[in-house]
């Protein structure tokens, strides 16, 4: 709803240790309006989960192909924004369509007799009985909750008229099936509240709401027959049973599908749908590059991660990552791909010697090529994508009326490269309070072109990537990584983003239920598993957003 | 199968490609079907309804040098509007007015737009029911669709169209669009035979049953999910009533064409030709889908107002350059900024152009409608919210008159906007709220 009401908060608390959202009130800016609608708990899909949820009920041959309405962001998530935007007219026609994709697929010849489970007694007339074995197996996946007596009955009834109408069973199931895809029970997630048998007086979350929440936090996906059994048999509303839960998903390997769609988010990957790089001047910069680009980073994150259990803090200087033959001819890596000819072209991991300028995620295509204009970079976006997205610090907008003369002057024989005329907008006095919050860090990845290609010189004048950020002094790129990790909103910004990509709102600051995350994270050598684990099994995250950590959006 | 049947071209059916008694209708019987005049449904008497198309072009238009010195009729077309030369006895000319903001901080690129097409300045960055948004509401809810929007640059949030629930994304692919339009689920209204079809008829009912979920549902939510939730069952209802009309049989439209299908996928572009090679795809395609009263608004948007859009071989876009060029002193404005914008006047040119080879009764689509051509920006090179450059193209059905520059220096951009609602049949009589309401159209423009 509010798609840009973040950038309105306008503060020069910038470089402050609390940058949070929370911090804006204290700081004098104006209170939510009245006229705020209440903040909504559900959520819907997004595709990533659609598409996941889709293969683990009905089979990874199943393609889901179809177009959905473009996801929106909200505070930095779109996580929040799938709670936050409403389904519109042209949205819920996508939906319907993809649908119908899968519903076609799921009874054409190939699939229908493994993933029907019986045989009707004729193809062209209703079969109740099958259609109702189908439904009730499949139904409570779809809704992550058992159906009810009714539910069912309509949906063997919907079958049955299609089957009528159109004298082909399986064409009854598919469009009965539609039904369930495009109903809200499928496409939202809801937090359902129940009176707390334990508290009277008090609300719980339903056992079935918690399973889904956790299911996809966690694996990215629907919750499985075990999670949903842990439901329906009440162990999930005692902690040793959310505990042994909690444990069992995050020590399945589909816990790298949770960490890389919270990572994805986290770090802006959507924005890559439109980036587009003038083919003129950067001719290696394909639709594939942008495609691996993105996988590089996730592959990293969750080997280090996941594989690792490694430190968050040292994926921004990890000189370990995965690399593509394309890949490494942009980043000048001189990869050798022996088993073969090379296509096609498979993961190859590869470590850079210590102190590598392309060492760690921030010098990787996924963020240098995605903060950059098409045509040239701009240490401005990066350095304010770094800040926003890296610290969860607000970077504010730039005043209208500005003079740029220096800035796009580069045939002016003073101002070679890109930090002298950059610096020489900075001389002027109405720039020089923002873009020195964001400037010094952009200009530590100089050596990575528009495209993310390394570079050693601009304009023919070699390119100086010292500087200084928040305080620390660093000579080069690799220094500057450095001064990135050991930044200690590193850490404190990604456990936020990651209790907000969970629950949609900020977590309470003087919350001892919060502290207690941050300090087990900690504990854990900011080992980002323990970080889910710990906002998987807090009260904080199943309990009703509270006014005061709703109104900090 | 009975969609091969909605399935039939115009030209198929004149050709008489299917033999029997049921293809017997041809074109010339369907111009009968209008009244003498042309202008209206003979068997209805139901005058030919009034279209809509919004158009949206980034970053202003010269610096201040392009207002005409004399208002009214006649007045010298300005050098930056210059590909739009041929229409200016059907178009209008907005100069003058201005957002207010009204207490608010100045987002650039939002802000004015936020004023401009939804009538308020707010700090929260709300943007609810737009201009074509709310014309829409009234004149197109019984359509196929009720809307359109397209960006030409692939990016979806380039969109400025907005209800009740929210901001509605663009679509980036024509050939996307296309399908949308005119794929399978198109009926031709001049097709000579009509079947409904037994799957539509299911999937609808189908639908009703989905409907019903909402009871089961709501003694869980609290009020913020309760909204959520009315706005996905209006999403539903618009499914519902796409279905309903594709079981009846379709008005038939003589002007109704299916065009040629599209291959253009919607790839996001940064060079402004590609965009406007992809602009004139979907400028095509809304002629077609008005014609053939698929919907009764279409919105195109060229991109955001912060477009990244070079020209060829320049690595500085067309955003960057309106802050980094400087002004040419002799001309008054920037040169490098102008080439963009003489690319995108002659796109619009190119617009009407279409809407005015499609022969409706007595006049062309273009008579019948209005497009509003609007921008995010005053002066592009301090992205002022001073006088707005705004455009109207076409006569509205005789609701408006044309050919005129009208000046409003000082005065809200609302009145503009309140003066286009009401000459599309929006009962409103103000619009806007705070500095920036309008109570009073501009004057010299309703018929």
């Amino acid at each position: 709803m509010k798609f840009i009401g973040r950038k309105t908060l306008y503060s020069l608390i910038i470089g402050a240790s609390a940058i949070a959202y929370t911090a804006i009130p204290s700081l004098g800016a104006s209170e939510p309006a009245a006229t705020d609608p209440p903040f909504p708990t559900s959520q819907r899909l997004s595709p990533s989960q659609y598409k996941q949820t889709i293969a683990d009920i009905f089979g990874e041959s199943i393609k889901v192909s179809g177009r959905f309405e473009p996801e929106q962001r909200d505070r930095g998530l779109l996580a929040v924004g799938a709670r936050t935007t409403n389904v519109t007219d042209s949205g819920f026609q996508a939906y319907d369509e993809i649908a119908r994709e899968v519903t076609a697929q799921v009874v054409d010849l190939k699939h229908r007799s493994a993933i029907i489970g019986c045989t009707p007694k004729s193809d062209n007339r209703r079969d109740d009985s099958c259609a109702r074995a189908f439904f009730t197996r499949v139904g409570p996946l779809l809704y992550r909750r058992p159906l009810t007596r009714d539910e069912i009955g309509n949906a063997v009834q919907a079958a049955g008229l299609g089957a009528d109408k159109l004298k082909d069973f399986y064409a009854g199931v598919r469009l009965s099936l539609e039904g369930m895809l495009i109903s809200p029970e499928f496409l939202l997630r809801f937090k359902k509240m129940e009176p707390d048998p334990a508290n009277p007086g008090q609300e719980r979350i339903n056992a079935y709401s918690k399973a889904a929440a956790l299911s996809y936090f966690l694996w990215n996906s629907t919750p499985d027959q075990d999670l949903l059994e842990a439901a329906k048999n009440g162990s999930l509303n005692n902690r040793a049973g959310l505990e042994l839960q909690v444990n069992r998903l995050l020590a399945s390997p589909r816990a790298a599908d949770g960490v890389r769609a919270f990572f994805a988010d986290f770090l802006g990957f959507s924005e890559f749908e439109h980036v587009s790089k003038e083919a003129a001047f950067f001719p290696n910069y394909t639709a594939t590059i942008k495609q691996q680009a993105q996988e590089q980073t996730l592959r990293t994150i969750s080997d280090h991660v996941v594989n690792q259990h490694g430190d968050y803090r040292d994926l921004f200087t990890t000189p370990n990552t995965f690399l593509t033959l394309d890949l490494a001819s942009l980043y000048g890596v001189p990869l050798v791909d022996t088993t073969d000819n090379g296509q096609p072209q498979r993961w190859i991991k590869y470590t850079y010697p210590q102190g590598d300028a392309r060492s760690g995620i921030l010098s990787q295509a996924s963020f240098t090529s995605l903060w950059s204009p098409s045509g040239r970079t701009s240490p401005t976006s990066r350095g304010k994508a770094l800040r926003e997205l890296l610290l969860c610090q607000i970077v504010p907008a730039p005043p209208g009326n500005v003079e740029f003369k220096f800035v796009e002057d580069t045939t002016n024989p003073k101002l070679k490269t890109t930090r002298d005329r950059i610096t020489a907008h900075r001389s002027e006095a109405m720039c020089a309070g923002c873009h020195k919050l964001t400037d010094p860090q952009g200009l530590a990845l100089e050596n990575f072109d528009s495209s993310g290609q390394l570079r050693s010189k601009e304009n023919g004048v070699a390119i100086d990537a010292s500087g200084e950020f928040d305080g620390v002094k660093f000579s080069g790129t690799y220094e500057f990584l450095q001064a990135v990790r050991n930044h200690k909103q590193v850490t404190t910004c990604v456990a936020q983003r990651a209790f907000e990509y969970e629950t949609g709102y900020t977590p309470p600051r003087n919350d001892p239920r919060w502290t207690k995350v941050q300090e087990s994270f900690a504990a854990s050598k900011y080992d980002v598993l323990e970080l889910l684990r710990q906002i998987a099994l807090s009260d904080l995250s199943y309990s009703s957003p509270s006014k005061t950590t709703t109104a900090s959006r | 199968m009975n969609s091969k049947v909605n399935m039939l071209t115009r030209r198929r059916v004149l050709k008489g490609v299917l033999a029997g008694s049921a293809v017997t209708v041809g074109l010339p019987v369907l111009d009968c079907m209008l009244n003498e005049n042309g202008n209206a449904f003979a068997a209805t008497g139901a005058p030919l309804p009034t279209r809509f198309a919004s158009w949206f072009w980034p970053l202003g238009l010269g610096e201040a040098e392009w207002r005409p010195t004399t208002t009214g009729a006649n007045y010298e077309m300005p050098t930056g509007l210059e590909p739009l030369k041929p229409f200016q006895k059907r178009m209008n000319l907005f100069s003058g007015s201005q957002v207010f903001l009204d207490g608010v901080a100045n987002q650039t690129h939002f802000t004015g737009m936020q004023g401009l097409m939804t009538g308020k300045t707010t700090a929260s960055g709300d943007y609810f029911n737009s201009v074509d948004g709310v014309i829409a509401d009234r004149i197109s809810s019984r359509n196929r669709f009720k809307s359109l929007v397209a960006s030409c640059n692939g990016d979806p949030k380039a969109s400025w169209t907005a209800f009740a629930g929210g901001k509605v994304p663009a679509e980036t692919s024509p050939m996307a669009m296309y399908t949308r339009l005119f794929g399978p689920e198109f009926a031709d209204p001049n097709s000579a035979t009509f079947v409904p079809d037994p799957e539509t008829m299911v999937r609808r009912s189908v639908l009703s049953s989905v409907s019903e979920d909402r009871k089961s549902l709501d003694k869980w939510l609290g009020a913020g999910d309760k909204q959520k939730l009315d706005y996905y069952f209006t999403a539903l209802r618009s499914l519902e009533q796409k279905l309903d009309i594709q079981l009846e049989k379709p008005t038939p439209l003589p002007s109704c064409k299916r065009p040629d299908a599209l291959t253009d996928d919607g790839h996001p572009v940064s060079l402004a030709s590609e965009a406007m090679a992809r602009h004139d795809l979907f400028a095509a395609l809304f002629a077609h889908a008005l014609a053939c009263d698929q919907t009764r608004v279409a919105n195109i948007n060229i991109s955001q107002g912060m477009t990244e859009l070079r020209r060829e071989g320049d690595t500085t876009s067309h955003h960057s350059l309106t802050h980094e060029e400087p002004i040419d002193q002799k001309l008054g404005y920037q040169v490098k900024c102008a080439w963009f914008q003489q690319l995108y006047f002659k796109g619009l040119h190119d617009f009407a152009t279409t809407l005015d080879s499609i022969q409706e009764g007595d006049g062309t689509l273009l008579d019948h409608m209005m497009v509003f051509a609007y921008t995010d920006h005053g002066a592009p090179r301090i992205h002022s919210l001073l006088n707005y450059p705004m455009i109207t193209i076409g006569g509205a059905n005789g609701q408006i008159k044309t050919g005129n520059h009208l000046a409003t220096p000082g005065e809200s951009a609302t009145r503009v906007t309140l003066t286009i609602q009401q000459a599309m049949g929006v009962p409103v009589s103000k619009w806007g709220a705070g500095v920036n309401q309008a109570t009073v159209p501009v004057s010299g423009v309703l018929a």
